[in-house]
């Protein structure tokens, strides 16, 4: 089933104006529930709007672009949630789908209460249910699945990197761009955003919305070079333990768990990582678990897929070896 | 130095060691009896009750909204050593999504009065939506620092340094604020035996919606947005495979993901 009211998406992008991975995503399942009523798009205005990108959402079935031209900066949770009150206005969308990420969960919050929306985060799936949208998400570190329904006339969800494929509309369209010109009010300027400063790109995917991560803890005694270069045969994402973060053998921005980064890529391999239940809690939904773990007893085991009791100085050597000569 | 009245909201959750369940209800099993003070919210204490030290004139409120249970959370605060604890409880309330607890929490730190800084834990480890801080802030017309991994309150500005998926941000604002704390804010202290004992004289107040003046209509599962249809415990992974290295491990993993097409 599809609805009647346009869908908005957030278009995530980098400060020099690339879209964010997850949301060619999200704007797919967007198209996918808004059948002839369209996808919108919303861009801040902070960073260009260039041609490849808009060609790019043609490609995903975008017909308007909202350019948030705002006399504020809309990194700021309060002004971003103003802005988009007013573009969900402007488009007349029962929907606003983001990206799930701690800042466009800030401005959800926001969004719901200004606009009386009910909003679901980290959903892993939406649908139409007698008129209803109706989110799929896993609850308690990926050990319960459950579908909320949003029972008030405006949703607002948040959408789990990996959740979708993305893919391209069965005929491109052209994407029209309006600017929308937003005064936010003097309330949501009472935060200055004294700096923010981007990180630089590591080179790997990103972390966050990567296919595959591979991930160290203690067990690599701060040698993460056999994780970096599994992570570099499959082409993935490197991830790590608080304890690999908190000892200073890669940056912070690099854990995953309950308190670091949820993912849910479709392999997940942790090596050297015990499995304590604030990791579980941020890569227990992944797809296929894989561990190498020197201890039989150690708790990742219990979920998953594929188990080596072995080192992992070893294993994964020969594995990425291995995988570079099957790829030939 | 002028007084300062700083609210802590803490949540009771169920602990994460232990097996969680969603009930026949579809709402989150909390009398298990295996309920605990919300491991986040340690470090919301902890940051509050520095702040307050460093102060000649600070008092520290720890705040709950919760079923009976709920008043563990609570005295557990003043144990580590806030000065005053409030719990909210009221049948009604049960079933809130997180617009209707913000509702009960923002009537509450309005009773409260006088609020210079809330401060609140990253997350609950039931739900994990993070959503409540800016919500509450919202409701209350605070400016909201959420996430701070570094926290600084200097006279009347409050400075939060915090790191986000892609970059690294400083917040300033001026108080009265909302701040949420992650775990890398502080090492949350145990409580001693002084702290235990000076705690047993403290006065819990415990209130209802019709103490703060909350329409009922408006919260618990009258008031909320969203409604949870089906819950089911993940069926267990199928076809687990676990083997001993003996020198061919490495060759054997490859060729799993080969297999099941994940390279
Ligand atoms: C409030 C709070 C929040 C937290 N949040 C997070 C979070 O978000 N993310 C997170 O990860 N943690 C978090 N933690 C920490 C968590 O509780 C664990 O301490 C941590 O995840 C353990 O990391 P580890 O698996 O690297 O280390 P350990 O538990 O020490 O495990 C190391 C493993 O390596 C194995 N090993 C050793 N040598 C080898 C070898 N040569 N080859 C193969 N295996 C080997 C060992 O058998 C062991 O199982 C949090 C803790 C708290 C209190
Ligand atoms: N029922 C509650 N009572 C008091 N504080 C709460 C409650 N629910 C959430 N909080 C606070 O809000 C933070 C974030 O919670 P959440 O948005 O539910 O993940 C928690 O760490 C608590 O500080």
């Amino acid at each position: 089933m599809t609805t009647t009211a346009p869908v908005l998406v957030l278009l995530d992008h980098t400060p020099d104006g690339a879209l964010r991975g997850p949301v060619r995503e999200v704007v797919t399942l967007a198209r996918e529930l808004a059948g002839n009523a369209g996808v919108l798009g919303v861009w801040a205005a902070d960073a260009e709007l260039g041609a490849d990108v808009l060609a790019d959402l043609g490609a995903l079935g975008v017909t308007r672009v909202h350019r948030l031209v705002a006399d504020a900066d809309t990194h700021l949770s309060a002004v971003l949630a103003e802005a988009l009150e007013q573009a969900l206005a402007a488009a007349g969308a029962g929907l606003l789908l983001t990206v799930s990420s701690f800042e466009n969960k800030e401005a959800a919050a926001r969004v719901a209460l200004a606009t009386g929306a009910g909003v679901v985060t980290d959903a892993d799936g939406l649908e139409v249910v007698d008129g209803r949208y109706v989110a799929s998400k896993t609850v308690f570190a990926g050990t319960w699945n459950t579908r909320c329904a949003v029972t008030a006339p405006v949703a607002v969800v948040t959408v789990k990197a990996n959740a979708v494929q993305a893919s391209p509309a069965a005929a491109p369209v052209a994407t029209e761009v309006v600017d929308l010109a937003v005064t936010v009010s003097a309330v949501a300027r009472r935060v200055t955003l004294v700096e923010r400063v981007e990180r630089p790109a590591s080179g790997r995917p990103d972390l966050g919305s990567a296919h595959v991560v591979v991930a160290g803890g203690r067990g690599t005694e701060g040698d993460f070079s056999p994780v970096e270069d599994l992570a570099d045969a499959l082409g993935a994402a490197v991830g790590a333990t608080r304890v690999a973060t908190d000892e200073g053998w890669i940056g912070h921005d690099a854990q995953i768990g309950q308190t670091g980064v949820t993912i849910s890529p479709r392999l997940y391999v942790g090596a050297g990582v015990s499995g304590a239940v604030h990791h579980r809690g941020g890569m227990q939904a992944s797809g296929t678990i894989v561990a190498v773990n020197s201890d039989p007893d150690a708790p990742i085991f219990e979920i998953a897929d594929f188990g080596v009791v072995g080192d992992l100085f070893t294993v994964l050597p020969q594995a990425a070896a291995e995988l570079r000569r099957l790829k030939g | 130095m002028p007084r300062v009245r700083i609210v802590v909201c803490v949540k009771h959750v169920p602990d994460i060691q232990s097996e969680r369940a969603l009930g026949p209800d579809r709402r989150v099993v909390r009398d298990g009896g295996d309920g605990t003070l919300n491991e986040l919210d340690e470090n919301a204490l902890e940051a509050a009750l520095s702040i307050a030290e460093a102060r000649d004139d600070a008092e520290v409120v720890v705040l709950t909204v919760g079923p009976d249970d709920a008043v563990d959370a609570v005295r557990k605060g003043l144990q580590m050593g806030a000065d005053e604890a409030v719990h909210v409880v009221d049948d009604a309330i049960a079933g809130s999504d997180v617009i209707g607890t913000a509702r009960v929490l923002a009537a509450a730190v309005q009773h409260v009065g006088d609020v210079d800084l809330v401060v609140t834990g990253m997350a609950g480890l039931d739900g994990l939506t993070s959503l409540l801080p800016t919500a509450l802030a919202q409701l209350l017309d605070l400016p909201a620092l959420p996430l701070a991994a570094e926290l600084t309150v200097d006279g009347g500005t409050v400075r939060v340094r915090r790191n986000l998926d892609h970059a690294t941000e400083v917040l300033e604002a001026s108080l009265p604020a909302l701040v949420s704390v992650t775990d890398q804010a502080n090492e949350p202290r145990y409580p001693n035996f002084k702290g235990i004992m000076a705690a047993r004289k403290k006065q819990v107040t415990t209130l209802t919606l019709a103490d703060l003046g909350v329409d009922a209509s408006t919260v618990g599962a009258a008031g909320a947005r969203t409604e949870v249809v089906d819950a089911a415990a993940r069926p267990p992974r199928e076809n687990r495979v676990l083997l001993t290295d003996e020198g061919d491990a490495g060759l054997r993993l490859a060729a799993y993901l080969v297999e099941q097409k994940l390279v």
